[in-house]
């Protein structure tokens, strides 16, 4: 291989996936910024205006003035969809306080078990993962039904007399959530909890600080990295989410991700549920980009 | 300090293990329930999956996804440890922050985005949709979770057994396909079978990315889970379930037999 050949392998394993990249994500954004700003017409494909090239620039001026910010202004005059943002925000809020109160104490568990049986620890909880989140769905619709297990159970134990309705509620939807989520939340957790250095502690005990003291002024500040990544890999694809409240929520109130679905295969109003995105985009950039903080960090940290 | 599970640790644990594989555990418990009703327990039985075996559409759809997943999860996986080798070379390039972003944005952004926004693009193009659009949406998504996997095995990677070699006389090529790959492939391995997972379970990407006649394994399950439980929809998930845990199986096999033979060498005389 000559130098100008190793040159080109090196720059080959940048481009490539740069440019996949760059044509099926970044691209295909542009796409929806551009079509959130049409019009909704009875049509393939459903919108207006369709850039024509072949009037030349002409072609484009036409195009450019036909644009419209009328769907964005539909979207703030009706306040089912403001609602929809509202309800999805409060879901994926709550739900990562509860990932989170329920996450801590297995991580730190995981972190405190003896050292040969952490992988272990680690794979059970990596391993539902692993099965597919539709049938980790399907199954909780199997026991929260008004004649599952989770109403048999009660019952037998006599805490209710009568079969409750769990399914096509916000409990229902809770439930799935932290069910589905609860490795994102458990794993990030034990990665910053079982790095930490043991003889922190010792030296708390030593100086006299109890045990509970220690853990909030020492094991819980230096978990702080863990806190925030295991919360946003948790609260932003919540926020969105789609499987889970419309299996298990009640069609009454909708989060987002179930308004644009219905925008878009239901009432086949392609801008409106462009500008859905575009907009659950804009409410999703400042953690997003806190996110893309830590995991640049992150990296940076391990490289050197 | 001892290393022992005080009480609260143990329960914790045990309550959240449970939690987790519980719901799990029931699901393919009932997959072989005689009876028809999903809660009335019947005795055991393989009706189900008898019957899954006359359900032609969903043996269709199994085809279509397992050949959907394996060329998705084997683009994602030379695409992705390629952007992990990008992104831990030391070769420095222009857009570098660009690039990270667009490797670790896919990772939490709500699917539904992700869809919609590849489906407006192949429209935009005008390509006919099925088998290849989703094929493309999931190489795209999984590509990124490859480049975490892999990237993270890179970080820990000692430098020095790269630089022997290219001391040694051999060149970038020789050093990636002698020293480094060997010894990243279980991370790759790893990197490959997460891909075919996710590709096999996605909804949302393949629901809006598909066209008439690439309906894809969870597009059916999702239409008929919709209509109620079914046990026949228990039996086709325990058959999912069993697919991944024997795809783990090997992938940690190999994992292991690599590690093997590393000691091996490390300890032979030279």
């Amino acid at each position: 291989m000559s130098a100008g050949d190793q040159q080109r392998g090196g720059r080959l394993t940048v481009a490539l996936p740069y440019l996949w990249l760059l044509a099926f994500f970044l691209v295909p954004f542009v796409i929806v910024l551009r079509i959130s700003v049409s019009e909704t017409v009875i049509a393939q494909p459903p919108y207006l205006p369709v850039l024509d090239w072949s009037q030349g620039l002409s072609g484009f001026y036409d195009f450019a003035s036909a644009l419209t910010l009328e769907t964005y202004r539909l979207l703030a005059s009706d306040t089912i969809y403001l609602l929809s943002y509202l309800k999805s925000v409060q879901v994926a809020a709550l739900s990562t306080l509860m990932l989170l109160a329920l996450g801590f104490p297995m991580a730190y568990a995981m972190a405190r078990a003896p050292r040969r049986l952490q992988p272990v620890l680690v794979l059970l909880v990596i391993l539902p993962f692993w099965t597919s989140f539709l049938i980790r769905i399907y199954a909780w619709i199997n026991i929260l039904q008004r004649d599952g297990l989770l109403n048999d159970v009660l019952m037998a134990l006599g805490i209710i007399s009568q079969p409750a309705a769990w399914l096509a509620s916000d409990t229902a939807i809770y439930i799935g959530v932290v069910y589905s989520y609860l490795p994102f939340m458990v794993l990030p957790l034990y990665a910053a909890l079982e790095k930490q250095d043991e003889s922190f502690l010792e030296a708390a005990a030593d100086l006299g600080c109890p045990r509970w003291r220690a853990f909030w002024l020492v094991t819980v500040p230096l978990a702080m990295r863990g806190v925030f990544a295991g919360c946003l890999l948790c609260f932003i694809p919540v926020v969105g989410e789609f499987v889970i409240p419309d299996l298990l929520g009640s069609s009454e109130s909708l989060m987002i991700g179930q308004t644009l679905w219905t925008e878009f295969f239901g009432n086949k109003d392609w801008p409106l549920a462009s500008a859905l995105a575009v907009v659950l985009l804009m409410v999703l950039v400042v953690p997003l980009m806190i996110y893309e903080r830590l995991q640049q960090r992150e990296l940076d940290g391990a490289r050197r | 300090m001892t290393r022992r599970f005080s009480s609260f640790n143990m329960v914790s644990l045990t309550l959240g293990l449970a939690f987790l594989y519980l719901p799990i555990a029931i699901l393919i418990i009932y997959s072989f329930n005689a009876s028809r009703l999903v809660t009335v327990w019947g005795g055991w039985s393989l009706r189900w999956y008898a019957a899954l075996l006359e359900d032609s559409a969903m043996l269709a759809a199994a085809w279509t996804t397992l050949r959907i997943a394996l060329m998705s999860a084997t683009a994602a996986t030379v695409l992705g440890t390629m952007a992990a080798l990008a992104l831990t070379g030391r070769r420095r390039f222009h857009g570098r922050t660009l690039f990270a972003g667009m490797v670790y944005a896919p990772l939490v952004m709500p699917e539904v985005i992700t869809g919609l926004s590849l489906l407006l693009l192949f429209v935009a193009l005008d390509v006919d949709r099925g088998f290849w659009t989703v094929t493309i949406a999931h190489t795209t998504l999984t590509m990124c979770f490859v480049t975490v996997v892999v990237q993270s095995r890179l970080a820990t990677f000692d430098r020095s057994l790269t630089e022997a070699a290219q001391d040694l006389g051999a060149t970038p090529g020789r050093t990636f396909f002698l020293v480094t790959l060997p010894l990243i492939f279980p991370a790759i391995a790893a990197g490959w079978m997460l891909a075919f997972t996710l590709s096999i379970d996605d909804l949302v990407i393949a629901s809006f990315t598909t066209g008439p006649g690439a309906t894809t394994l969870p597009i059916r399950i999702y239409s008929e889970v919709r209509l109620g439980v079914k046990p026949e929809i228990n039996a086709i998930c325990t058959l999912m379930i069993a697919t991944v845990a024997v795809g783990l199986t090997v992938v940690s096999l190999i994992g292991k037999r690599n590690a093997a033979r590393r000691q091996r060498a490390a300890g032979a005389p030279l």
